[in-house]
C-alpha cells in the first residue's frame, strides 16, 4: 500500500504536520508540500514562477528547518505560494532545489493560517524499512 | 501520550515545585504558580516538562517559574519566566518567542456604553478599515529600508516624531516605547524585508483590537490613577506584536545559538533552547537584534492607538482629545531584559526572560512612570474575545517571589485544528453577536480558533496571582467589539 506523502496533525496552540518519504529528496519535498497545504489549497495554486532555494548547514535536521523557513520567508516577504519542488542536490549539509508556484491572489487563494516560522521543537528525521519520516511544528 | 508523571510538591495552595532532584541537569527547581484544579492540564500538555528542561540553563537563578496561562512553546513553555545571571549565565531567543515584544496596549474613554452601544457597528467598521489588519495585510505606513532602520533604533517615538500619538503615550509605555541597544546592523536583509511592508499592521492569529466596557472596580483609588471611574466606562485594547519581522529574527538568531550551544559546550534536553552567554558576542548581538523587533512592535501599537483614536473621532465627531483618550498603559508580554532583582541576599544583575508573562514592578520602583509610581505599574491580562480582560497592578511581592513578573492572558487549552472541528467560525460570530459582542474580521473560519472554548478562563488565572499576591486585580472588562486579522 501506498503510504501518505504527508499529515496534518493536531498541536496545541501551533501547526504541525508528519512528513514521509522513500528517500530524503522525497521527504524534503513532502515536508514542503505539508507546509503549503497548510498555508492553503495546494490545488489552487498555478506553477507560474520558480525560485532557486539553496541552503548550506551543519545537519540534516538543520538544514530541512531552513529550507521551511526559506520557503516561509518568500511567502511572507514575497507573497510567493509554491506547490512544486524539484530538489536537484541534497547532501548531509547542502540542498539546492527549483520551487515553482505563484504570488498569493486572494480571489483564488484562501490563506488559511499565516505560519510564520518552522521549529526544532521535538524535530528529528527517523528512518525505518519504509523510509523517513520526520514531525514538523510551525509557528503561527 | 499519557499526562506527565514527575513529582510537583505543594508549597501552598497556588505554587507546586517541580524539585530539583526530578532531573538530573536541572541546575534550580521549577515552581509553577497553579491551583490543583489547574494543574491536570498542564500535566496533559507535559508543560511541567518543559519548566524542568529551563531549568538546565547556565546561570539560571532561584527558579524556573511558570505562570498560571501556562501551556506548550518551543523549547520554552509559554507563560515562562526565567532569570539568567548576566555574570555567567545564558540568553535564548527561545525564552522570548517568535513574536518579540508581543504586548498590549490599553486605552481609556470619557465614553460610556450607553453612548457607545448605537454606533458600534459604525465604529467597528471604521475601526476594521482604519486599521490595517489581516494575513499579509500591508501597511498605511510605508517605510524604506533607511527609515525602517531608524524605526528600529526609536520604537514608538519613531511613530510620534510622525504625527501618531503624543510624548504623553511614550511616559506610559514600557521602556518609553523604545529599547536601547537597538542596533540594525544586527538584522538580516530578509528581517528587513518582511518588516517594511508589515510595519503599522495589526496581523493576525491571536492578534486583536477590542472596544471594552468597565463591569467591575475591584480597587477605585487604584483605577482613578488610571482614569477609570465608573462602570459602564468605554476602553480600548490592542494586541499585536512584531509581525514577520520579529520572527525572522527570531529564526536568525536561532540559527547562530545553535552553532552557539556546541561552541560554548552547553547541555541542552531540548535543541529549541539553544542559546548563548549574554555576555559573549553571539548573545550580545541577539540582544541588540531584539531590541529591534521589540521597538518595531511599540512603533506598531502606536500607530494602531492613532488610527484607534481617529476612528473614534470620525464617529462620534469629537477629537480624541474631548473623548479623553489617554493610553492607560502598554507592556510587553514577549520579552527578555536586564534588570536588577534580590537573589539570595544581595542585588544581582539578571537577564529576565518573558515568555508570555509580563512585568509587574511594584509601586515605588525607578523603572515605572511617575504617575503610576503611588499604585504600581499597571499590567494588562487580555482574556478572550468572548469573556473578559483585567487591569492589575504590579506589587512588591513579584518583586520579591517572581522577579516582577506575572501572568499575560488565559492561555490557549485547545488547538487550533480541535478548536476548528468542534466549531464553525459564523457560528462562532452569531453566538457572539447574540451576547452583544460586534466582531469583524478578514476570515471568518478562523474566528473558530479565537472562540472562548479554545482558551482557559482568564478570570481563573488572575484569581491565582491575585491570591499569591504577585499582582493586585484592579478592573475587569468586557468587549462589545471586536476586530481581528
Amino acid at each position: 500500500m501506498a503510504r501518505k506523502d504527508f499529515e496534518i496533525i493536531d498541536h496545541t496552540a501551533d501547526a504541525a504536520v508528519i512528513a514521509y518519504g522513500a528517500d530524503l529528496k522525497e521527504l524534503f519535498c513532502n515536508a514542503a508540500l505539508a507546509l503549503f497545504s497548510l498555508v492553503t489549497d495546494p490545488e489552487s495554486i498555478r506553477q507560474e514562477l520558480q525560485r532557486d532555494v539553496k541552503i548550506i548547514s551543519e545537519d540534516k535536521d538543520s538544514l530541512l528547518v531552513e529550507w521551511l523557513n526559506e520557503l516561509i520567508y518568500l511567502f511572507d516577504a514575497e507573497r510567493i505560494l509554491f506547490s512544486r519542488f524539484d530538489i536537484e542536490r541534497l547532501t548531509n549539509d547542502s540542498l539546492k532545489a527549483s520551487c515553482y508556484g505563484e504570488n498569493v491572489d486572494p480571489l483564488r487563494h484562501r490563506i488559511r493560517v499565516g505560519v510564520k516560522a518552522a521549529t526544532y521543537h521535538m524535530l528529528k528525521i527517523d528512518k525505518d524499512s519504509n523510509g523517513y519520516k520526520v514531525q514538523i511544528i510551525f509557528d503561527v | 501520550m499519557p499526562p506527565w508523571q514527575g513529582q510537583l510538591i505543594k508549597v501552598d495552595d497556588y505554587r507546586w515545585e517541580i524539585p530539583q532532584s526530578y532531573k538530573p541537569g536541572m541546575r534550580v527547581p521549577g515552581l509553577i504558580y497553579a491551583t490543583e484544579a489547574m494543574l491536570e492540564c498542564m500535566q496533559q500538555e507535559q508543560t511541567p516538562e518543559q519548566v524542568a528542561n529551563v531549568a538546565f540553563l547556565p546561570g539560571i537563578t532561584r527558579f524556573s517559574l511558570a505562570m498560571p496561562d501556562i501551556h506548550w512553546g518551543y523549547g520554552f513553555a509559554i507563560g515562562g519566566v526565567a532569570a539568567m545571571s548576566v555574570k555567567d549565565g545564558v540568553i535564548s531567543p527561545g525564552g522570548v518567542g517568535y513574536d518579540i515584544n508581543c504586548g498590549v496596549r490599553l486605552l481609556r474613554t470619557n465614553l460610556s456604553e450607553d453612548e457607545i452601544r448605537p454606533k458600534i457597528k459604525q465604529l467597528i467598521d471604521a475601526l476594521f478599515r482604519n486599521v490595517p489588519s489581516g494575513l499579509g495585510s500591508e501597511g498605511k505606513i510605508k517605510v524604506n529600508r533607511k527609515e525602517l532602520s531608524e524605526l528600529m533604533v526609536e520604537g514608538a517615538r519613531w511613530a510620534v516624531r510622525h504625527g501618531f500619538g503624543s510624548e504623553e503615550d511614550l511616559d506610559v509605555t514600557e521602556e518609553s516605547g523604545c529599547m536601547k541597544g537597538a542596533d540594525p546592523g544586527k538584522i538580516s536583509d530578509k528581517a528587513i524585508k518582511r518588516g517594511e511592508p508589515q510595519a503599522g499592521t495589526l496581523g493576525s492569529g491571536n492578534h486583536f483590537l477590542e472596544v471594552q466596557v468597565v463591569r467591575k472596580i475591584f480597587e477605585p483609588k487604584i483605577a482613578s490613577v488610571m482614569g477609570i471611574n465608573e462602570i459602564g466606562q468605554v476602553l480600548v485594547l490592542i494586541h499585536t506584536g512584531s509581525r514577520g519581522f520579529g520572527h525572522q529574527v527570531c529564526t536568525d538568531h536561532l540559527r547562530v545559538m545553535e552553532q552557539a550551544v556546541s561552541k560554548y559546550g552547553i547541555k541542552l534536553p531540548d535543541r529549541q533552547l539553544a542559546c548563548a552567554p549574554i555576555e559573549s558576542n553571539e548573545g550580545k548581538d541577539y540582544l541588540a537584534a531584539m531590541a529591534c523587533a521589540a521597538n518595531y512592535a511599540w512603533n506598531n501599537r502606536q500607530c494602531i492607538a492613532h488610527w484607534a483614536r481617529e476612528s473614534f473621532s470620525k464617529v462620534f465627531g469629537r477629537s480624541s482629545e474631548e473623548l479623553g483618550m489617554k493610553q492607560i498603559y502598554d507592556v510587553a508580554h514577549n520579552i527578555a531584559k536586564i534588570e536588577e532583582h534580590m537573589v539570595d541576599g544581595r542585588e544581582v544583575k539578571v537577564c529576565v526572560h518573558r515568555k508570555g508573562a509580563t512585568r509587574a514592578f511594584p509601586p515605588a520602583h525607578r523603572d515605572i512612570p511617575q504617575k503610576y509610581r503611588e499604585i504600581g505599574q499597571p499590567v494588562l491580562i487580555p482574556g478572550d474575545m468572548g469573556r473578559c480582560s483585567f487591569i492589575a497592578v504590579g506589587t512588591e511581592k513579584a518583586m520579591e517571589d517572581s522577579f516582577g513578573s506575572t501572568c499575560h492572558g488565559a492561555g490557549r487549552m485547545l488547538s487550533r485544528g480541535a478548536a476548528r472541528r468542534s466549531l464553525r467560525g459564523g457560528d462562532v460570530a452569531r453566538e457572539l453577536e447574540g451576547r452583544g459582542i460586534t466582531v469583524k474580521t478578514g476570515d471568518i473560519p478562523s474566528l473558530a480558533e479565537e472562540a472562548s472554548k479554545a482558551y482557559k478562563d482568564v478570570t481563573e488565572v488572575i484569581d491565582v496571582v491575585h491570591q499569591a499576591g504577585i499582582s493586585k486585580k484592579v478592573v475587569m472588562a468586557t468587549p462589545i467589539g471586536v476586530i481581528k486579522g
